[in-house]
């Protein structure tokens, strides 16, 4: 079984959010980028079901700068077996990453797509619910579980409510949860390898996908700062701050 | 211009979420349907119908929707979607789980969980853990938006739209439901309680949690929430996180007891009106966005205010 993993490149989730206060989004230059987290978890899932003898091959694909090449050697580090960056400097909507990821599954032909739920910039949880049904694959997104056997997956999902488990037929598209995995980090030895392993480089253009912006971004910024509180010296100030203050309880 | 509005229920009762989905989608104006899909759902319909501001309601009573498939109901939707401007839904794991792939399927961007409605087509919505607010127009014919509940105000009932049968079955999707493992809680609905009292890392285990927070929470009437620690840990179970990635809540009093304030929880709870942080690390930022900060070890001060209360 052949399994492709979507990862983005995408500021690290530990560097604090400098917006321009020019309204023109976010300031990335010289920012430490990482994998999406949820990617890493994508990543990890599909290490686990090669290692269990389930998959076969894996492919992490991306789509973004020439820098993603970074975050694609990173892949290849933890375990994936080859790479393949769809190059554009554009500023990319999830539809089209769908549809360009559609155009890759076409040319890969895997059985599974493993990818995360959400990427932590534009927070937008949409790409592997437009892919599935770009592709009429079936889909089970925000899994805490995935168990592939006799040709389907049986996956556990995290919804509101607790936790629910579908059977899809493969091919199909997974969305990884936090609960999934905890991702491995790859070992010096394995980030040399890594090195070596084959990456393939395709223009986006060439894919006949539009990268034209649908949605207009008219302004991008900070939001507005709470008013400051104020420190409590005991449970009684508290109590009665809450009361006679604010006057929640 | 008309708005369908995609209903949120267990096929027995409408959820709070819907009335807010249908506040957002009255700024947007126009005529408002509501769409509801599941099987053996007519008290569902004949709740929405009740709903302020909705001119018709939709039900789709079939045994294709009774698990709400992503697959089934987005099929339903593209089927109706042709006299609609605007597609809405809440931003719940059903929402976000079908919305994408109707978006996908007429060829448009979704909008991702808007917290305000600035024009008809124009909307705000947080990036980066909420760390920016973008605002950004939709120039498509059919706009498909999920919304935020906690950011706007439930529509009142005291309406009565007409209800309208819908024959359109979807066809066999290659995914079938399994089973479903509920979270008991006995307090009110995290996502819709007046009072939260969350829990973090510091809590230490399973039965400690229990033993702080459950107590408090009994005693405000308080739902109970976590951070992704605790959930991580098995403190807690999964639909109790709050935060970027888990629920979104904005109630009266949050009250973050062993919490050090993470982006990532931060962006599930700062519009809450009052913030409350218990912590033992008066540098701990959770102390940045609360009205009132209490420093010290909760496994005193947390029994202690469950008894003053
Ligand atoms: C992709 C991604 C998504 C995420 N999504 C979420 C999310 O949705 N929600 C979320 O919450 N997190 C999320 N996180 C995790 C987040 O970054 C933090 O790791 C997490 O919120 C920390 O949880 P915590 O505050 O309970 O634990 P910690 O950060 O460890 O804080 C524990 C606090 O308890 C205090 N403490 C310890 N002992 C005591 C005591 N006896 N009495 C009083 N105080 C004490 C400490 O001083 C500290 O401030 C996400 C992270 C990533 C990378
Ligand atoms: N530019 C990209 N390259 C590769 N994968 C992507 C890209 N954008 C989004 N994805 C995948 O889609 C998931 C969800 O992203 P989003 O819908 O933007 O929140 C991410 O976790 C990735 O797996």
């Amino acid at each position: 079984m052949k399994i492709l993993v979507p990862v983005k490149r995408v500021l690290d989730a530990n560097i604090a959010v400098r917006v321009k206060s020019d309204g023109t989004g976010v300031d990335l230059a010289n920012q430490k980028m990482s994998m999406n987290p949820f990617d890493e978890i994508a990543v990890e899932e599909a290490i686990k079901l090669k290692e269990a003898g389930i998959a076969s091959e894996i492919v992490a694909v991306s789509i973004g700068p020439a820098q993603a090449q970074d975050t694609l050697r990173s892949a290849l580090a933890m375990g994936a077996d080859s790479a393949v960056l769809v190059k554009t400097d554009a500023v990319v909507e999830p539809l089209a990453v769908a549809k360009i990821l559609k155009a890759v599954v076409a040319q890969q032909s895997p059985d599974l797509v493993i990818m995360g739920k959400q990427a932590i910039d534009d927070d937008s949880n949409q790409t592997a619910q437009m892919l599935s049904a770009l592709l009429g694959w079936p889909q089970a997104t925000f899994a805490s579980k995935v168990v592939i056997a006799d040709g389907k997956a049986t996956v556990t999902r995290e919804v509101d409510g607790g936790l629910e488990t579908l059977e899809l037929d493969l091919p199909a598209v997974v969305s990884t949860d936090l609960r999934l995995n905890t991702p491995r980090y790859a070992s010096l030895p394995n980030v040399m390898k890594a090195k070596k392993k084959p990456l393939e480089e395709i223009d986006a253009a060439s894919l006949g996908v539009s990268l034209d912006a649908t949605l207009k971004v008219v302004s991008t910024v900070k939001p507005a700062d709470r008013k400051p509180g104020s420190m409590v010296g005991s449970v009684a100030e508290l109590v009665e701050k809450l009361k006679t203050e604010a006057r929640v309880i | 211009m008309t708005i369908l509005v995609l209903a949120e229920h267990d096929n027995a009762t409408l959820a709070v979420a819907t009335a807010k989905a249908v506040a957002a989608a009255r700024a947007m104006g126009g005529d408002i349907h509501v769409l509801v899909a599941g099987a053996g759902c007519g008290a569902v319909g004949e709740a929405a119908a009740k709903l302020d501001g909705v001119g018709k309601v939709l039900v789709a009573d079939n045994d294709a929707y009774e698990h709400h498939l992503a697959e089934t109901v987005s099929e339903l939707i593209v089927h109706l979607a042709g006299g609609y401007s605007h597609i809405v839904a809440a931003a719940t794991t059903t929402g976000k789980n079908t919305m994408p792939r109707v978006a996908a399927l007429l060829d448009v961007m979704q909008v991702s969980d808007i917290t305000a409605v600035v024009g008809p087509k124009t909307f705000e919505r947080p990036v980066y853990a909420g760390a920016a607010i973008q605002t950004v127009e939709a120039s498509a014919e059919t706009v498909v938006v999920t919304v935020r509940a906690s950011a706007f105000d439930a529509v009142g009932d005291g309406g009565s739209a007409p209800v309208e049968a819908v024959d359109f079955v979807a066809g066999a999707p290659k995914v079938r439901f399994v089973s479903r493992d509920a979270a008991v809680s006995a307090g009110p609905e995290l996502a819709n309680a007046r009072i939260v009292v969350s829990g973090g890392r510091a809590l230490g285990s399973e039965d400690k949690f229990n033993e702080m927070i459950k107590p408090l929470a009994e005693k405000l009437g308080a739902a109970i929430g976590a951070s992704r620690a605790a959930v991580d840990a098995g403190y807690a179970p999964n639909d109790w996180q709050v935060g970027q990635t888990g629920k979104v809540v904005a109630p009266d009093l949050y009250i973050a007891v062993g919490i050090s304030g993470a982006i990532q929880h931060l962006a599930g709870m700062k519009n809450s009106k009052v913030i409350v942080a218990i912590d033992k690390d008066p540098d701990a930022p959770i102390f940045a966005v609360a009205d009132y900060g209490l420093v010290g070890d909760l496994f005193a001060l947390v029994p202690e205010l469950t008894e003053a209360l």
